[in-house]
């Protein structure tokens, strides 16, 4: 949404995302589609090569992309195993919002 | 190939995400041509994973999330590329912090975009980027409201031509 807000104000703008299905259905000006885990729209940590293929992308399409709605998926894959990957994005703690949630179904299920 | 929006998200939350409700009056394509080079534009960095200089800025407020579940705090901070060495904190309870807090670079490529500005790929770095926390309370009354209008007239005054977000 920030995009939007930012692009109506006149300056051309491009989502990076885990998501890019949800930035679609929302509008996004300008979508670079990424399978990687939630915490890391760029990549691992400390590969600069992966981080920087990721920005350029984003980059070509901020100024190159033709119409709204434009999208380009980036094929790379996420090199930690999916089990392994699917865990440690996620933090410690759930957050207030989850554990309300959790606890309401439990309290539902009860 | 497409990206399976859907592969790290535990399988419960996934009817949270999959139907996602446009806010009103958000139903129409926005545009805004990129009418500069790449090579002669000056490119600002938007994350939303809560980062904040340590020691000089207030953290955004998770003690108030806690309390209010259904709430994030709405407010923005101003970093700067040159970043001072104490670095960034990092203040978000949906995510673990790890690999950011290891390198920056996985949510604010500030080094990254330095390395593509020396190639000439981009014209440079705005002299500040900008950080926003990602969890926002239903509608996003005061992002829409306060932040973005903020955020935009900073953009300007930076003479920012590109601006690349990057939710976490």
């Amino acid at each position: 949404m920030l995009a939007r807000w930012i692009e109506a104000a006149g300056i051309p703008t491009v989502v990076v995302t885990m998501m890019p299905d949800v930035a679609d259905a929302l509008l996004a000006p300008r979508v670079v589609g990424v399978e990687f885990p939630f915490g890391h729209p760029f990549g691992m940590p400390h590969d600069r090569r992966m981080q920087r293929r990721v920005l350029e992308t984003a980059l070509t399409v901020v100024s190159g992309a033709a119409r709204p709605g434009a999208r380009v998926d980036l094929d790379v894959e996420w090199p930690v195993p999916l089990r392994e990957a699917y865990r440690a994005w996620q933090p410690a703690e759930p957050s207030p919002i989850v554990a309300l949630l959790l606890q309401s179904r439990q309290r539902g299920e009860a | 190939m497409r990206v399976d929006s859907y592969r790290f998200l535990p399988r419960s939350f996934r009817p949270l995400y999959e139907d996602p409700q446009r806010l009103p009056g958000e139903d129409a394509p926005v545009w805004a041509p990129a009418t500069r080079r790449l090579g002669e534009s000056r490119v600002t960095l938007l994350t939303s994973a809560g980062l904040y200089l340590e020691g000089e800025q207030p953290s955004f407020d998770l003690e108030r999330e806690r309390r209010e579940p259904t709430w994030g705090d709405p407010d923005w901070r101003r970093l700067p590329h040159a970043l001072p060495a104490a670095g960034l904190a990092m203040a978000h309870l949906h995510l673990n912090s790890a690999d950011i807090v290891a390198d920056h670079n996985v949510a604010l490529p500030v080094d990254v975009l330095d390395d593509l500005v020396a190639e000439g790929v981009a014209g440079g770095a705005t002299a500040e980027h900008v950080s926003v926390m990602g969890y926002q309370e239903h509608g996003l009354a005061a992002w829409r409201d306060v932040t973005a209008p903020a955020i935009v007239e900073r953009l300007r005054d930076l003479g920012s031509d590109l601006v690349v977000l990057a939710p976490v």
